[in-house]
This record gives structure tokens, sequence and C-alpha cells, in this order.
């Protein structure tokens, strides 16, 4: 749906934004790759559930287990619809992409993966999307392979192409968006080319998923994993979707209540999908906030969130680039990057940066952003990020530019 | 303190620019290394121990500045002090001379990474070399320091 809601009408549904920090300064929240903010329409939502609904769900019969069971469940239809996927048993809850991730590396990899087969990441990866195969391929003796960045942030295809041809390539593990560099992975291209050589692969959206139109079913993969916290709903949440005849193919994860069939007590028979992947009580309410978040990034359209940051993107690129001793990380093609804008600012370290724009009611973020094998790459111990998201506004990107000429003369620069 | 930007006056500046005692010893005595695995500070401390004193004492590494500040204050109390004297020092003399004592609970790790890496170089090398059964205390405070 395309919307003419403005940036202001926005800010006012998030709460959070109307506050004070520090030496009473207005809050200016750029730390989105982190965790997005939530609307008062997925807080009221998760209130709602606590004061009026709450249940337990999928045994008990009485009212207040229907009314749960049927919003949570209905948490997954919603799901599928905005990601376009076909079918709603192929959709996981999990904690987030990090336990969706170590899911598979656990009910999937210690099945398919052996001795001399070979699991392909990126150097960009996030940590979540890293140990889990570190874990996998030193159990099972298989080699983990990296897929290079080049020096303007993009993957270097070859690399990969390189590994196909080995013929030893069971999985290759991709984000379709950098936390640090912001970089829109071409995950179309990658499915294609390891779909040629019969290898599978898995996509981690935690920073897509947020900020773009994704179609799961168009894209081909065979995993896909993200979080509800990024995109304005609650922690403690997230998705795993994976094709149906992997799943059932799959062992568990977990062993307990709700992700059986029949309990004896020698031998189990599993529930069907998807709960045979989701044992004991899961986070109801907030899977049910999750709804009111997807709900209201619906309501926007997804392409209006995608053009607003690319907006505030270009803006924030350009006056950066003005400021002297920023370097700047990432492609400059605005069509290749999301609004993940790291950098360094001359000598002065990014904690320290962080702090003292801090005191300006400014939060961005500084450090290896759990990224520490791209860190090696650039060749930094770490850098400074801001991100950005649907109710963050220009002028907010000025203030961080004041911000940093006051730390500029703080360290004499 | 009123402004946690106060914490960057001249001196913690001019410390990040210019660390005293920064390098490495080859073949030092006592080396030590650890990091602060949420920023990724990293510090070595290098010591060369003679008669009973520290007769030499280097940082290498990065960190912020209040990570390079306070590791060359330290190093800087440290230096030709007696063992005993160095076991003794307490997170407050090094951050009292920075004037640090209130840092954000956040930025206290940054602070105390080097007196940590201090404090556990010389446990091992008290406890292994010298068999000072006292030494499970040094180990004890490192560890308890933030």
């Amino acid at each position: 749906m395309q919307t003419s809601i403005s940036v202001e009408q926005i800010r006012k549904d998030f709460p959070i934004l109307q506050r004070k920090v520090r030496n009473n300064k207005s809050l200016v929240y750029l730390d989105n790759a982190a965790t997005a903010q939530k609307p008062i329409q997925v807080i009221n939502a998760i209130t709602d559930f606590y004061t009026n609904h709450n249940s337990n769900i999928h045994r008990a019969v009485h009212a207040l287990a229907e009314e749960s069971t049927e919003a949570y469940e209905m948490t997954r239809d919603k799901v599928a619809q905005f990601l376009n996927i076909k079918d709603r048993q192929e959709i996981i809850f999990v904690r987030g992409t990090t336990e969706a991730i170590n899911l598979v590396a656990y009910a999937w990899g210690r099945q398919n993966i052996r001795e001399g087969d070979i699991v392909v990441t990126t150097e960009y990866e996030h940590h979540s999307n890293i140990v889990p195969w570190q874990l996998l391929t030193q159990e099972k003796r298989a080699k983990l392979e990296y897929i290079g960045v080049d020096d303007d942030g993009q993957l270097i295809l070859d690399q990969l192409d390189n590994y196909l041809a080995t013929g030893k390539v069971k999985l290759v593990a991709v984000s379709q968006m950098s936390n640090v560099l912001g970089t829109i992975s071409d995950v179309s291209e990658i499915i294609k080319r390891c779909k040629k050589a019969g290898a599978r692969v898995l996509i981690d959206g935690a920073q897509s998923v947020p900020h773009m139109k994704v179609d799961v079913d168009g894209l081909g993969c065979d995993f896909f994993a993200f979080s509800a916290h990024k995109m304005l709903g609650p922690t403690g949440v997230g998705v795993l979707w994976a094709k149906k005849e992997l799943l059932e193919n799959m062992v568990p994860f977990h062993g307990g209540g709700d992700m059986i069939r029949e309990v004896h007590k020698y031998e189990t028979t599993w529930n069907d999908l998807p709960y045979k992947f989701e044992a004991g009580t899961p986070n109801i309410a907030d899977v049910i906030g999750f709804a009111a978040a997807i709900d209201y990034l619906n309501n926007l359209g997804m392409d209006y969130v995608r053009e607003h940051e690319v907006e505030l993107t270009k803006y924030a690129l350009e006056k950066l680039s003005a400021v002297k001793g920023i370097k700047l990380y990432g492609t400059k093609d605005i069509s290749k990057r999301g609004g993940v804008i790291s950098f360094n600012f001359a000598d002065i370290h990014p904690h320290d940066l962080a702090t003292i724009i801090d005191e300006d009611g400014i939060a961005i973020r500084s450090g290896h952003h759990c990224a520490q094998v791209l860190m090696e790459r650039l060749d930094v111990a770490a850098t400074s990020r801001a991100s950005f998201y649907i109710y963050n506004t220009k002028d907010e990107i000025d203030a961080l530019i004041n911000s940093l000429s006051r730390a500029a003369r703080l360290f004499k620069l | 303190m009123s402004s946690n930007a106060d914490i960057y006056h001249e001196m913690i500046v001019e410390y990040s620019r210019h660390p005293i005692n920064f390098g490495k010893i080859e073949n030092a005595d006592i080396t030590y290394h650890d990091s602060n695995p949420l920023c990724g500070d990293s510090i070595d401390i290098f010591m060369n121990i003679a008669d009973n004193k520290i007769s030499d004492i280097k940082f290498n590494g990065r960190g912020c500045a209040i990570c390079m500040a306070c590791s060359s204050v330290l190093t800087e109390i440290a230096k030709g002090k007696s063992i005993e004297d160095v076991r003794k020092i307490q997170k407050n003399d090094v951050l009292g001379e920075l004037g640090l004592e209130n840092l954000q609970a956040v930025r206290i790790k940054c602070a105390l990474l080097s007196l940590k890496v201090l404090k556990y170089g010389l446990y091992s090398y008290l406890a292994n070399k010298l068999k000072d059964a006292n030494a499970d205390a040094l180990k004890q405070e490192a560890s308890s320091l933030y």
C-alpha cells in the first residue's frame, strides 16, 4: 500500500522518541541495525495479551487458550503473507536469527555435512552466521570457506565459483544485507549459482527483511532466517523458514512438550510441522506483538520504507563525506546498500566518539558489530556505525554532523 | 561527574596520542595478554623483574583513548616499584590520576583492562616461577576488577 504518512506522524507512534536523555537532550536514535524502537501498536498488543488473553497455547480447551492460540497462529499467517511464503507449515518461530541458524546447523547440518564437505560463508557475516558453521565443520572435519569482500564492500563471487567447482560444497550461508557495510548481497545470483552446483543456500535476512521487500518464495533458497526485533517487533522472536521436504527429514532441535505426537517410554514420534521444531511454551506474547509490527510495516509499505532510507542514506553519505577526517566503509552506490553507514573519524577511537556523541543524546554504535572477520579484512579494530529506520530524519543526521565537530574540537583535530 | 564528555580532557587526549611506555620488550620476564570481548580493546603487558622490582614495563595493543591513557598511567605507576608495591595497586590509583573515578559502568572496562592484564601477569609469574603461596589472591583481584 502506498502511503502519504509523514515522518512526523510516524514519530508520534514511538513513545520512546519523545524522551530526553543525558542532559535533557532529545533522543536521536541511530542504532537501528542493532534493534529498532517499538511503535505504540506493538506495545499495546503485548499489554493487551497479558491484560486480557494470557494463556498457554495449543492444548487447553478454555476460552483464553483458544484466543491465545488463534492470535499466535495468526502471526504465522502474517509472516507468510509478508514474505510471500506459500506454506505456513514452513514457518518456525524461534528466539531470533541466531537460534534459527543454530537450528539449521544442528538439525540439518549434523545429518548432511560429512568429512571433507565444504560450508561456505562470507567475510561480512555476523558472528551468528560464522560460529555455528565453525562448530559444525569442526565436529564433522568439514571445511569452512569464505567469500571475500572487495574494496567496494561487495562479495567476490568468483571465489564462490571456485568453491562450487570442487563439487564439495553442501551449504552456502550468506546474509542478504551486511550489518556493518550495509551492502545488499546479490542473493538471487548466489542462489542461481549454488543451485546449478547442487549446494543448499541459507539466507540471513536479519538486516534485509526490516528494510526492503523480500520474496522468499521467489528467491528459491533453502533456509531463510530473520528476527522480529529489528523490524519494530519485540525481542526474543525470530523466524526460520525452510523448505518442507528439508524440515520433514531433519531431526528435532529441542525435545520437549508440543513437538511430539506420541511419547512412550523409549520412543517418541514427532508432531507435524512446524510444531516439531517449537518445543516448550513459546514466546507467545511477543509473537503476538510481532503481528502488530508486521501490520505497521504493511501499512507503510516496504517500498516506502526502502525509499525513505535511501533518501536518508544518500543525505548522510553526502554530509559525512564533507567532514574532514571521515573514512567511510562500503559502496557509494546507493542501489547496492541499505541504511547502515560504518565510518571512522581521524584517529578517534569509535568508543570515544560514541561516548562524546552520546552526550548530545545521539545513539550510534561503536565496536566490531559482531563482525570481527570483517574488521580484520578492513584492518580496523572497530568502526562507528549509524543506521536508520522509518522514524529518522535529515535533522537527526545534521545533529550527528554537529556532534562530530564537537568531538573534533575535543580531540584537537 | 556532570558530563561524560568531561572525561576527554587534555591529559587523556594527550596520552592517547602519545602513550607512555608503549611498545614491546623482547624476552620479557612476564608477558600477558587479554582483551575485552565486547569492544575489542586488546592489551599486552611486558615486564622485566630485577631485585624484586619492576625494572622495565611496556604495554602494546589497540584501544580507545581511555584504555590508552590508563595503560600509560598504570605503567608509569608500576615502573621501578617493588613487586609488593605493584601488587597493592588499586583501581582508584589509576582512575584517580586521570579524574575517572566516576566513569560510567560501560566504559570502566576500557580503563581497567591494563590493570587486569598486569595483575594476571604478575600472578602467573608469582605462582609459576616463585611458587608464591599467596599468588591466588592476586588472581582473585584481577578477575573481580570488572
